[in-house]
């Protein structure tokens, strides 16, 4: 516990959050691994994870009928995935598969829904890092969707 | 630590008129894309190799069909011959992209100033592009690499629209597997053959190991990709005037007279391609031209 105490704390997503309130979140946290093309998880399942990446790559994929899935987006070392656990219904939109092997921790999302609903400066708190990973991938998304490497945008 | 970049010569007529094509010979092709050609070409009897600074460019006219600014994108050490790698996008470049071995391009050049590669020794350097924006960019990577030891940190992040539309393998693969450089690809699109990175260039920004503070930025590509890339650079701690930007503008002359390629007070042909960005931010954020 103290090992993922001091890797939580340490990462750049909860930089400034209170110790007691890191606690709170290593109590819902585990280590967890994939081997390469196992899925973290699957669209329409309940969404009651997100994981801290700390090795290896996830991409973020949809799945069209009778074509191969789509990648959407992957995700790499140091970077936080999932965030439907946040969100009602609580279902994942898309599928995560495993590129290669991948190490992670995982925090329990109902957990800390719980926790948060309780104490509403965690809530606040884990809402406002949210709010910017969400926002940054909202911009990446947009920027994807110009297609600006097309030959009506270049330029 | 703020740099401009090198100056060179208004036109290099090579004792002749800048405005007179002269007929080099295509020595080979190469097929990079589906839609992308890479052409060697031989310099006409007599002449003794081609010298250019990375950055700089060349007016190519495919005759009967028309006169485009292309990049040189080949080796600035080997300038025995002259490369060009061209996107089919119309008419010109399509006429460039269809010529076979032996046949002629009208070559006028090389014209405008290019990337400080000499002048940011001693920093890291961040080399960041989309699309066929490595293009221009090869001969930078080259010097760099040809002079290592007088630099940082030296990456590369390149971005394309999908696996399909990657440029350079060979080059890509080669710079991978040395130590001294980190590249990283990315593509917006690709099925799940692809085992790299997905999303956007600017995604690769944040990830990448470099000194914000004793760093230099090589950006080219679509205006869109570089806007957002120098957002993001400033946000890691780049400095404005550490960031260079290349910039595209309808030509005509090439040296500087006609006016054509004007952004603000400046000639793309004659100031550019490469400047600056701090010299251009305006232009950057101006809504319409
Ligand atoms: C300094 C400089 C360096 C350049 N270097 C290179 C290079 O190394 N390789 C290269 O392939 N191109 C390069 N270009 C762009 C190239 O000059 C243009 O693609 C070319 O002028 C288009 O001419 P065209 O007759 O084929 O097409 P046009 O008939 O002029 O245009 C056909 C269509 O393509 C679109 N288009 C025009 N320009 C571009 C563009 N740059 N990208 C995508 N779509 C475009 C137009 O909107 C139009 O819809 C450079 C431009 C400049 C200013
Ligand atoms: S192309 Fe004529 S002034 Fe630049």
């Amino acid at each position: 516990m103290e090992n993922l105490e001091r890797i939580l704390s340490e990462h750049p997503f909860l930089e400034g959050m209170d110790v007691d309130q890191v606690q709170l979140l290593v109590g819902c946290a585990s280590n967890v691994f994939f081997q390469a093309n196992e899925f973290l998880f699957r669209e329409g399942e309940p969404a009651d994870t997100f994981y801290f990446i700390r090795h290896g790559k996830v991409s973020i994929e949809t799945h069209v009928p009778q074509r191969e899935p789509i990648v959407i987006q992957s995700q790499d070392e140091g970077e936080i995935l999932g965030w439907s656990w946040l969100v009602p219904p609580y279902r994942w939109h898309f599928d995560a598969r495993a590129v290669e092997l991948t190490r992670a921790i995982a925090l329990d999302g109902k957990c800390l829904r719980d926790k948060c609903e309780q104490d509403h400066d965690l809530g606040y708190e884990v809402m406002k890092r949210f709010a910017l990973i969400i926002a940054e991938r909202l911009g990446a998304t947009r920027l994807q969707l110009m297609d600006i490497y097309g030959h009506n945008t270049d330029k | 630590m703020a740099t401009t970049p090198t100056s060179s010569p208004l036109h290099d007529v090579r004792d002749g008129d800048p405005m007179l094509a002269r007929p080099f010979q295509i020595r080979r092709t190469r097929k990079d894309t589906y839609d992308t050609v890479s052409l060697q070409l031989k310099p006409p009897d007599g002449d003794d190799g081609f010298p250019f600074e990375p950055g700089q460019f060349n007016m190519l006219y495919a005759y009967g069909v028309g006169e485009v600014p292309i990049s040189i994108s080949g080796n600035p050490a080997k300038n025995d011959s002259l490369v060009h790698t061209i996107r089919a996008v119309g008419a010109a470049t399509r006429a460039l992209t269809s010529l076979k071995v032996g046949d002629s391009v009208g070559v006028r050049g090389p014209f405008g100033k290019g990337w400080p590669v000499e002048a940011v020794a001693g920093n890291d350097v961040v080399v960041i592009t989309g699309g066929i924006g490595l293009a221009p960019l090869r001969p930078a990577i080259y010097q760099l690499l040809a002079h290592r030891e007088e630099y940082g940190k030296v990456v590369l992040l390149y971005g394309a629209r999908t696996p399909e539309d990657i440029l350079f393998r060979r080059n890509l693969e080669k710079w991978r597997s040395r130590f001294d450089i980190e590249t990283a690809l990315t593509v917006d699109r690709a099925a799940r053959s692809w085992k790299g990175n997905v999303g956007v260039v600017t995604q690769l920004i944040p990830r990448a190991v470099f000194d914000p503070l004793h760093c230099v930025a090589f950006v080219c590509g679509p205006e869109i990709m570089m806007r957002f890339t120098v957002m993001e650079l400033i946000k890691r701690g780049v400095a404005e005037n550490n960031i260079f930007v290349s910039m595209e503008r309808n030509m005509k002359c090439g040296i500087g007279l006609c006016g054509h390629c004007q952004l603000g007070s400046s000639f793309v042909c004659k100031d550019g391609p490469v400047y600056c960005y701090e010299d251009v931010r305006d232009s950057f954020r101006k809504r319409e031209m």
